[in-house]
């Protein structure tokens, strides 16, 4: 089941941008993100915005998606005035992959007619390993792709299994070496530590598979038990415990251990990239408060302090663009004080870290009391900047709430 | 609507005095809904269920709190007469409601619930109208009811209220059956009030409520002379005098009326603001020739249990005072006064009549105040006296003395437990952990019987209702009643959290079960104090001896490791619910604790089995 919407502010039907948020745009990075809603199955422990065809059935297509998602570009070229050059898309899902290498090539397309692309652009698509093959790989590459994701998980078969998932063990190693092959410098594998059943022993395969599938980028996930899914179910009915946060610790420490041994360091809590090339370009710009349009339904956007969101369902999202309207279902004006706030909660996260003169007085004498407790770098204040230590790393939740 | 009893000045010998008395939920304020309607003094569309009890409280909760007094008219055999009606409360904690309306009446209505039979409170409340020579009218109510078994209880009763079981009349509050020949009953059986109409006025204050409108209204009953509008009035106990705005009768909405007679019940308001003014149980005579003698007075309610209430947020302490005062207007037996705690901060020990007076409070000021509340776990009042002779009473277990103690005193009760005999073992059981000694048992009937026991109080008020309820699958009621106090080997446990004693945690216990509270204590902190980002040692101590620990470890990871992509609003929106959540916690030392930790102390592991 997917999660739901958050409550905003009703967006209006023509779509159009207050001033406020559309100043500067264009001096800032800008970025595209594409929310393919489509999985062949649905994993179990997912609450992600995507649909299965038997979910859908006759109410939507990925054709008609097609054709809303073109409306909307159209419509977010319009409403932006000179829309700014992506430096960044982001094709995520769901399932992207299903599209087939000449479905993302439309959808690159379309976002290369409404906005155009950055010299140098960063073109991401997520891909299940099992909808992969050598051609397909080569095929998006032609089409202008510049980045792989890739959702391994892990390469324990009984844990792809409790997750739901359907590729083997080795699969996402061959995808990510046919990525490659085909020209992909960037690769990207998921993990997901944490399953009921994983072993400390399944986690190091999944480290090793990673290191000799030789990727230039890693995200591990803490498995999190979403409300509503079949996952949380079976822990409610005692089928399947519910991971414990100190096994969640030891994990997330043996895999930093492992990334950093294997030359790829930490530059967000759940990522570790081999250099700064290899970091994920989109992913910085949401981290980093910048500008980007979320087309597809359910899909976020934020232009200039202003977030806002649409309709979930692919039947609605075509149903609004067919008719010339947004598909925007809710949105939220940020005040200055929402800023702060988000600009706490994501930099701290990165290995770069918060300014400390974003932080109110009270946040800052907080931060000398957190690095006293061994939760922020004492050099980095020292020298204005809040940088988590490897406990802090595990614990900035904490930290946030204390410097917020 | 107006009936020929809106006419005051009644002879006496036409008037009747009663009240309805009962066990709680025997239907007392359904049969006080027949009585209104068969005489005629409520307009049918304004008719509804339990109509006296007027209170949101009540409403809602279903019970009766305050006695409430009507004027009914009835006639019998073609002749007029008038009847003043009381509804009373049923529950324990609000006994001494129903000692102040006995003293306003004649006669009393005992009724029983014809599926049920006697009850703890009916018992009680029999004893308290013999004890004030009442004419009692033992009535049979619900016999509706499939399970009702007139025959078996009118035998019940019949034996100890001393009459033949053919007495016992039949009634359904519910149909109206059998009602009017009650109020018959009552014009026949029920003496009418006497006292001397040429005699300075004498009349007795047996309520007194603050109205936001109009004031302070008293409730009396005349007994010699009369009381009339215009007239300057004097409270005995005080001297103070008072203009009287207004008197009326009560049918069943406030009628102002010429003035009352001997033996008639009504209220009078006289512009005072404060309810003390115009105290339950003083004498109201004239001024100018006024009586000397007054009528006997009543013994004022005691707390008998106390309680610490705090605003979740300090900045609150001024409405939560504000509001205290409110309440104690209409409410002569709740009693406070400031206290700090370290742990709470300002707050007020505050004295109840029982749980469901505390809990009904508290209710009150949450919703009628808007104040979020903690209160403590409830205690007795400890007489404590030193070995140098200093003796000290002790409303909170934080001022428990230090030093040497030669001697500790606690509250005892008498209770009486009735139930069906089956459950005879296990109440006993019960009760002998709880420190009871058995002082005797009868058997009502074949299969029921009344246990009579000597308890401290402080184990009632813990959790001793809810096992016997629970050991008895529900069908054993209890009453209980002050019964001067004990000497008993008490202690105060102590509960500390990073080696720092949390006040509001401190619990005083008999030494023998201070072992069995201490785990209990610190176990429950362990489940309901969140994981910080330190170990937490808890431990249990009697003075500096630790009786029990536990460890509440350091948490290691709270970050929430997931990729949810470009909806920043939702991780800020979780951000922001967490924050909420800790504001929720008060500081102790380092340690957030969650209000439910000084809750935790009154809930049983029957409750948690709820959950
Ligand atoms: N079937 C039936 N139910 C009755 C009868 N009388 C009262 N009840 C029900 O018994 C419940 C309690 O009635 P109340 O009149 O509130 O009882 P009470 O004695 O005033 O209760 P307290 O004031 O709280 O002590 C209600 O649900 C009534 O509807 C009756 O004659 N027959
Ligand atoms: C946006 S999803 C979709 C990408 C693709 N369909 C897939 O599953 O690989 C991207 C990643 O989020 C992670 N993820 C999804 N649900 C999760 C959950 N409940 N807990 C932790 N990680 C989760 C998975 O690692 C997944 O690869
Ligand atoms: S494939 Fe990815 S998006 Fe689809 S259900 Fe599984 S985790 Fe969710
Ligand atoms: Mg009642």
């Amino acid at each position: 089941m997917p999660s739901a919407l958050p409550a905003g502010d009703p967006a209006p039907a023509d779509g159009s941008l207050p001033p406020s948020a559309l100043a500067g745009l264009g001096s800032r990075p800008f970025g595209v993100y594409v929310h393919v809603p489509f999985c062949a199955t649905r994993c179990g422990y997912c609450d992600f915005n995507t649909y299965t065809a038997g979910e859908l059935g006759t109410s939507a297509s990925p054709q008609s998606w097609l054709e809303g998602l073109r409306a909307e570009l159209d419509l977010a070229a319009r409403v932006l005035g000179t829309p700014p050059r992506a430096d960044t898309v982001f094709v995520g899902g769901g399932t992207p992959s299903l599209l087939g290498a000449d479905g993302l090539a439309d959808v690159l397309a379309a976002v290369r007619s409404s906005f155009g692309l950055s010299p140098g652009a960063e073109v991401t698509t997520e891909s299940n390993p099992e909808s992969t093959s050598a051609e397909f790989f080569a095929g998006i590459r032609d089409a202008g792709y510049t980045r792989v994701s890739l959702g391994m998980q892990s390469a324990a078969r009984h844990v792809l299994r409790v997750l739901d998932r359907k590729h083997t063990p080795g699969r996402p190693v061959d995808a990510a070496r046919e990525a490659r092959a085909a020209g992909f410098e960037h690769v990207n594998l998921d993990l997901i530590y944490g399953t009921p059943g994983e072993t400390a022993d399944d986690l190091k395969a999944s480290l090793d598979a990673v290191y000799s599938a030789g990727v230039d980028h890693v995200s591990a996930y803490a498995l999190i038990v979403e409300e509503g899914t079949a996952l949380s179910r079976k822990i409610d009915r005692g089928v399947l415990p519910m991971p414990d946060d100190d096994v969640l610790a030891d994990k997330y420490e043996q895999i930093d251990a492992a990334m950093t041994a294997q030359g790829m360091p930490w530059y967000e809590v759940s990522n570790w990239a081999t250099d700064d090339a290899a970091r994920c370009a989109h992913n910085l710009l949401y981290w980093r408060g910048h500008d980007w349009w979320g087309a597809g339904p359910g899909a976020h956007s934020h232009v200039g302090g202003l977030r806002w969101w649409n309709a979930k369902h692919p039947a609605r999202y075509a149903d609004v663009l067919a008719k010339g309207e947004s598909p925007a279902a809710g949105r939220e004006l940020l005040t200055a004080d929402d800023r702060r706030v988000e600009r706490v909660l994501l930099e701290l996260r990165l290995r770069d870290g918060l300014p400390l003169d974003v932080l109110d007085p009270d946040g800052q004498a907080e931060a000398k009391l957190a690095a006293d407790d061994g939760l922020l770098e004492p050099d980095a204040l020292a020298g204005g900047r809040c940088v988590l230590t490897d406990r802090g790393r595990l614990l900035a939740d904490a930290v946030v709430h204390r410097l917020t | 609507m107006s009936t020929f009893a809106d006419k005051t000045f009644t002879p006496p010998e036409l008037i009747r005095n009663f009240c309805i008395i009962a066990h709680i939920d025997h239907g007392k304020s359904t049969l006080a809904d027949r009585m209104l309607q068969i005489t005629g003094v409520v307009d049918p569309r304004l008719m509804r269920a339990q109509y006296l009890d007027r209170m949101d409280i009540e409403r809602e909760r279903g019970i009766t709190i305050k006695a409430q007094n009507v004027r009914l008219p009835w006639q019998i055999a073609e002749k007029p007469h008038v009847l003043h009606m009381i509804d009373t409360p049923g529950h324990v904690d609000f006994t001494y409601e129903v000692s102040r309306a006995l003293e306003a009446c004649e006669g009393a209505v005992l009724l029983v619930d014809a599926a049920q039979g006697i009850e703890a409170q009916t018992l009680a409340n029999l004893y308290l109208a013999l004890e004030n020579d009442l004419a009692v009218i033992p009535v049979l109510n619900k016999i509706d009811l499939p399970a009702a078994d007139p025959d078996k209880y009118a035998k019940e009763i019949a034996h100890i209220v001393g009459c033949d079981p053919d007495e016992v009349l039949r009634v359904s509050a519910k149909t109206g059956f059998g009602v009017k020949e009650l109020l018959d009953e009552v014009v026949l059986k029920v003496p009418p009030p006497v006292g001397d109409a040429d005699a300075p006025a004498r009349a007795m204050i047996f309520d007194s409520v603050y109205d936001t409108y109009r004031g302070v209204v008293t409730y009396i009953r005349v007994v010699d002379g009369k009381i009339t509008p215009r007239e300057r009035i004097k409270m005995m106990s005080t001297g103070a005098v008072h203009e009287i705005l207004e008197v009326g009768i009560i049918s069943p909405e406030p009628k102002a009326s010429v003035g009352l007679g001997v033996g008639e019940v009504g209220y009078l308001i006289t512009g005072v603001k404060d309810v003390r003014q115009s105290k339950v149980g003083d004498t109201v005579t004239s001024e100018r020739k006024g009586a000397t003698e007054p009528l006997a007075g009543y013994r004022e309610p005691r707390p008998m249990v106390y309680s610490g209430l705090y605003p979740v947020d300090g900045s609150d302490y001024p409405e939560l005072r504000e509001a205290l005062d409110k309440l104690q207007l209409n409410d002569a037996a709740l009693t406070y006064e400031p206290e700090t705690s370290a742990a709470l901060g300002f707050g007020f020990r505050c004295g109840f009549l029982g749980l469901l007076h505390l809990e009904i409070t508290r209710d009150r000021l949450e919703r009628e105040f808007g104040l979020d509340l903690i209160s403590t776990a409830p205690n007795v009042v400890y007489r404590v006296v030193m070995e140098d002779g200093a003796v000290h009473t002790v409303t909170n277990p934080s001022d428990w003395p230090d030093g040497k103690m030669a001697d500790i005193f606690e509250p005892v009760t008498k209770c009486t437990i009735i139930a069906p005999s089956d459950y005879i073992g296990a109440i006993m059981e019960l009760c002998q952990s709880k420190r009871g000694q058995l002082g005797g048992m009868d058997y009502l009937s074949e299969d029921r019987v009344e246990l009579r026991y000597t308890m401290p109080l402080g184990e009632i008020i813990f959790d001793f209702f809810d096992n016997l309820k629970s050991r008895t699958r529900g069908y054993a009621s209890l009453d209980y009643e002050e019964s001067g106090e004990q000497s008993s080997e008490l202690v105060k446990v102590d509960i500390l959290l990073q080696g720092e004693a949390v006040d509001a945690f401190s619990a005083i216990c008999h030494k023998d079960s201070a072992y069995g509270y201490g785990t209990r204590m610190a176990s429950k902190l362990r489940e309901l104090i969140p994981r910080q980002q330190f170990e937490i040692p808890i431990q249990a101590a009697i003075g500096s001896r630790v009786i029990a620990r536990e460890n509440i470890r350091a948490i290691r990871k709270d970050v929430l490791a997931k990729c949810y992509g470009g909806d920043i609003t939702r991780k800020r929106k979780l951000l922001e619910k967490q924050k909420v959540g800790k504001k929720r916690m008060k500081m102790v030392g380092r340690v957030e604790v969650p209000q439910e930790a000084f809750v935790a102390a009154l809930s049983t592991d029957d409750d948690k089995k709820k959950k």
